[in-house]
């Protein structure tokens, strides 16, 4: 039971951290219909800013996290308009192979700025374990990791269903000529979208850095295609899916390599994807009958 | 207030309108009547800004608008009943009405006007915290007015109001058209439904294969035998 619960706990930290990423990819597509292949290497530079902002400019966590976020949204907002929007009305496979060589594009900058070297992410929160029960430890970055996640949702909630700019932002999900003609901006909401889901992004970056320890400028590549698994598997373009999913995601491949061996642990997870898909192809929380022509 | 002059419109090859020429006046109904896929609803997009003219102007109160963008259009004053009614599905009533003054700052005027549109339509107050996708198609047809409503247009757009509803609400909801209007917005009606269209009209246009072929006042219209044969049945 204690080695159960211990995994669970595991997992959940895990699965926090792809729940960020995917909600990224998800509030994405919601909006442009665009899989932002780049939106890994986002998760990547938030990790690296975190770190310059540690080991260099010697902040705290809370600074580290809230530059890295601002960065990572400038960032998402900048790639957005540069590289997306002139292809608005490119079919979709252009705007695909642009966000991958987006994502390549990240990827060899950051090596060439950072090298390729693994880098030791400095342990800001340090060594502190609690146990909540016998057999059961609870570290100090997971407890951090938790109250992220848990705050940046709640936060998230209030924008999207609360504010103007999320009220907009679900229009324009919608239905982008009918937001129009109520006169929102859709080219100012779909650069909200970005800046928010590469903010979480940022977050999910500073966290995985303080969790495993390392970093590295491919670190994004894995955890991207697994968070974009999760958006998927959780109803793509639905917020709450990609929440749903990112835990799911990250539980079971905790509970796999706990269990079984951590070979298995990226096939399981596939594995049920495909499961899903092939019971409910729209995902857990999609609607079926709502995909439009 | 609102005059078109010469548009063309094409989608890639297809030339959808060709050198249309209308006006509005206003505090009148002007109703833009034509058979299936004749440019209806191009106009009226084309109005909205979601599409530009390859040629031509448009001018409202005096000011080019053509070239505007969608939301600068709505801010000058025209708001949009889409075909189809287009409400937001998976928001609520009162969430649906709200995106409708999205550029209103006003906060006490955008809610006396809610009040305004839940006298004029009371079932949406009772379903005002409901998905407005679960509303009947009158429903959502009346929210979508509402909605629109909600920017204080001074001209209305309204494509095919009485699409798929049946007669009882049809009338209704043209009854509803004509007491916005005598209220004091001007209304650009389109509607395959010649025969109510021209009922409350005060002018309008015939448009075949995106030409206007006929104009003239709406009693002119339901007499000619032109429109009687083609529209209205015999
Ligand atoms: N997005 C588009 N791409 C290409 N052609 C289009 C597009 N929209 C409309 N058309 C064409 O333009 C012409 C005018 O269409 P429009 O929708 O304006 O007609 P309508 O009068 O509103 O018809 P209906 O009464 O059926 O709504 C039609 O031939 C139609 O096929
Ligand atoms: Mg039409």
């Amino acid at each position: 039971m204690a080695e159960f619960i211990q995994q669970l706990i595991n997992g959940l930290s895990l699965g926090s951290i792809y729940a960020l990423i995917a909600l990224g990819y998800t509030m994405v597509y919601g909006i442009i219909k665009l899989i932002n292949f780049a939106h890994g290497d986002i998760y990547m530079i938030g990790a690296y800013v975190g770190y310059i902002c540690i080991k260099y400019l010697n902040l705290g966590f809370f600074p580290a996290l809230i530059i890295s976020m601002i960065t990572c949204s400038l960032l998402g907002i900048i790639i957005e308009k540069i590289a997306y929007k002139p292809l608005r009305n490119a079919t979709r496979i252009a705007a695909l192979i642009t966000a991958i060589a987006v994502s390549l594009f990240l990827e060899y900058t950051t090596m060439f700025i950072a090298g390729a070297t693994v880098r030791t992410y400095p342990q800001i929160l340090g060594n502190i374990t609690f146990k909540p029960m016998e057999g059961v430890i609870v570290n100090i970055q997971q407890i951090f990791i938790f109250a992220v996640t848990i705050v940046l949702m709640t936060v998230l909630q209030f924008i999207v269903h609360k504010t103007k700019v999320g009220k907009a932002m679900r229009a324009v999900s919608s239905d982008k000529d009918a937001a129009q003609l109520m006169g929102i901006n859709t080219d100012k909401v779909i650069s909200y979208t970005f800046a928010i889901g590469s903010a979480l992004a940022g977050a999910a970056g500073i966290l995985v850095g303080i969790y495993y320890n390392t970093i590295n400028p491919l670190m994004g590549m894995l955890p991207g295609l697994k968070a974009f698994v999760a958006a998927v598997f959780g109803g793509i373009g639905i917020i709450p899916g990609a929440l749903i999913g990112g835990i799911t995601i990250g539980v079971i491949e905790t509970m796999v390599s706990g269990y079984g061996s951590s070979l298995y642990k990226d096939a399981v997870a596939f594995a049920i994807l495909i499961l899903v898909l092939l019971i409910k192809p729209s995902g857990l929380l999609g609607k079926n009958t709502r995909e439009k022509v | 207030m609102l005059e078109l002059n010469n548009i063309d419109v094409h989608y890639g090859v297809i030339h959808a309108l060709k050198n249309i020429s209308l006006k509005v006046e206003k505090g009148e109904i002007v109703t833009l009547i034509g058979a299936n896929g004749a440019g209806k609803t191009t106009t009226l997009r084309t109005i909205s800004g979601l599409i530009k003219p390859s040629k031509g102007t448009i001018t409202f109160k005096g000011q080019r608008i053509d070239g505007a963008s969608a939301p600068e259009i709505v801010k000058a004053g025209i708001s949009h009943v889409p075909e189809g009614r287009r409400i937001f599905p998976d928001m609520t009533v009162r969430e649906n009405l709200e995106l409708g003054a999205f550029l209103r700052k006003d906060k006490d005027e955008i809610q006396k006007d809610m009040e305004l549109v839940f006298a004029r339509f009371p079932i949406l107050k009772n379903r005002s915290k409901q998905n407005a996708g679960t509303l009947s198609g009158g429903e959502q047809q009346m929210l979508a007015i509402g909605r629109a409503l909600m920017a204080r247009p001074e001209l209305l757009l309204m494509d095919e109001p009485s699409m798929g509803l049946a007669p009882l609400l049809v009338n209704e909801i043209f009854s509803i058209i004509k007491e916005i209007n005598e209220q004091g917005t001007t209304i650009l009606l389109v509607e395959q439904n010649a025969n109510i269209a021209l009922s409350i009209a005060d002018r309008a246009y015939v448009i075949e294969t995106g030409s206007i072929v006929l104009e003239g006042s709406g009693k002119e219209l339901a007499n000619s035998e032109q429109i009687k044969k083609a529209y209205l049945g015999g």
